[in-house]
């Protein structure tokens, strides 16, 4: 069953559409290839987690777009929430 | 595609039928609503401001007073003030005249001799424009009539995946049709902006985007605050959402994918059969509310992913969630469960199922807002009283 989805090909999140248990196998539809890995913690209905390792300081990408970036390490199958990414306001006029 | 609705002598299209007591300052509020008690037909909200406030922050009290008396859900407006505050009756009713020629009457509580004989005064005005709105006979016009507010409140990260996405589809529908869409809500561009700014339909209208959203940041920088302080709220977070820029990536989803025509600021008057267009205001529901329905929405569509029953005393507010729990916890409040969306279901036959319940809405049929008789709203501020 699929139990997550990535909003953006680009993306380094998905969202999990289901609750999901620590341990158990995360499944989503990314184009038309059906991708899965582990979750490593308890993953709370519509929140995120990695879709692969993602290094502290890289940007966190979600809808395709800089959501923030990463305060630690975050592996694949992490919950990701404010405990391991912070905002940063980006100078976006010139990305027009 | 049509609608019932009621012609204005202004020549704009109503979609409620309801005659305003309209307080000029909060010393004037409690007044209004002991008359619109009394008036069955009538509608009146608690005004906080109208009195001690410098003039760009007037302005936004004003734009909202003369905005709600000249929205076409209006028939007439009885103007209700003390008598000594700063926004005096001859500058309400002029800001009104500016806008609308709609019927309106005053009562100024100081020379009426206090409450009992004001609210007297005014019971009778308001009775007599419920008697000649009654009237009125509906009659039939296209939906590019309407002006749709859109607005987003108590999301969640279903509000990006499903309930806006779902509201930027309808938007998509009314601008095809010729109407208008509002998008708000400014401090839910930030971090997205660039998006929109791609999306203008002028070299102004694009220099407009940045601007709004630059000029918001420095207001709180002014006094010493960060607009990510207090957003996303707790509620945001709880649900998923982790910074300012995934709540604002989500947002304007709202706007759906046609070109941004113009930029109004606060509670201006917003031009019909003009296509998506960007209103600046807070992300505050109540005060962003107030504003697209002062700038001449009829109908508000209005996302939660929390769960919200705001509505507003001028404009039925349709509620849509993305949240299936939700809505099941809250579906006194919510009208549209848009969940489906994210577990496949057709994003085109769930547009125009909303496009229909919107033209039933303009047509009559009563949202889950209004039935329970949700009427708040705020105006927004500049700054601090004097």
């Amino acid at each position: 069953m699929r139990n997550a989805i990535i909003i953006d090909s680009k993306d380094n999140v998905i969202v999990a559409i289901e609750p999901i248990a620590k341990g158990e196998t995360v499944t989503y539809l990314c184009g038309d290839q059906e991708k899965t890995l582990t979750a490593r913690q308890d993953i709370i209905i519509y929140h995120k987690l990695a879709a692969r390792d993602i290094a502290a300081g890289e940007p966190v990408v979600k809808y395709g777009e800089h959501i923030g970036v990463a305060t630690a390490d975050i592996q694949a199958g992490e919950h990701v929430h404010e405990h391991n990414v912070e905002g940063r306001r980006e100078n976006l006029d010139e990305k027009v | 595609m049509t609608f019932y609705g009621y012609r204005r002598p202004d020549g704009r299209v109503g979609v409620r039928n309801k005659v305003l007591i309209l307080p000029a300052s909060v010393c004037a509020s409690d007044t209004t609503r002991i008359i619109s008690q009394q008036v069955v037909g009538s509608v009146t909200f608690n005004n906080q401001l109208g009195c001690s406030q410098v003039a760009s922050d007037q302005q936004f009290t004003m734009d909202v007073m003369a905005g709600y008396a000249a929205n076409p859900n209006i028939y007439g407006t009885v103007v209700v003030s003390l008598g000594c505050e700063n926004c005096q009756m001859d500058l309400v009713v002029k800001a009104i005249r500016e806008r609308t020629n709609k019927p309106i009457k005053q009562v100024i509580i100081q020379e009426a001799g206090g409450t009992l004989k004001a609210v007297d005064i005014a019971v009778r005005y308001a009775k007599e424009m419920v008697e000649q709105a009654s009237l009125l006979q509906k009659e039939e016009f296209p939906i590019s009539e309407l002006i749709i507010g859109t607005e987003c409140g108590g999301s969640d990260p279903t509000s990006g995946l499903a309930a806006n996405v779902l509201i930027g589809q309808l938007s998509d529908l009314i601008v095809e049709a010729g109407g208008t869409s509002i998008l708000s809500e400014t401090t839910e561009f930030i971090g997205a902006e660039h998006i929109l700014a791609r999306r203008a339909a002028t070299p102004e209208v694009r220099e407009r985007i940045f601007d709004i959203v630059h000029r918001y940041e420095k207001a709180l920088q002014l006094v010493g605050e960060e607009v990510r302080e207090g957003n996303p709220a707790p509620g945001n977070k709880a649900g998923g959402i982790t910074t300012l820029e995934e709540k604002s990536l989500g947002c304007i989803h709202k706007g759906g994918h046609t070109p941004v025509m113009e930029v109004y600021d606060y509670a201006k008057q917003v031009e019909a059969k003009k296509g998506l267009v960007i209103m600046d205001t807070p992300g505050n529901d109540p005060s962003s509310v107030a504003a697209m329905v002062a700038g001449g929405a009829q109908v508000v569509v209005f996302s939660t992913g929390r769960g919200s029953p705001t509505g507003n005393p001028i404009a039925p507010v349709i509620k849509i969630t993305g949240n299936r729990i939700t809505f099941a916890n809250m579906e006194d409040n919510i009208d549209v469960d848009a969940s489906p969306l994210i577990y496949g279901g057709d994003l085109k036959q769930m547009g125009d199922a909303l496009l229909q319940l919107v033209q039933e809405v303009a047509s009559g049929r009563q949202t889950k807002a209004e039935s329970l008789g949700y009427t708040e709203m705020a105006i927004a501020r500049v700054c601090n009283f004097v």
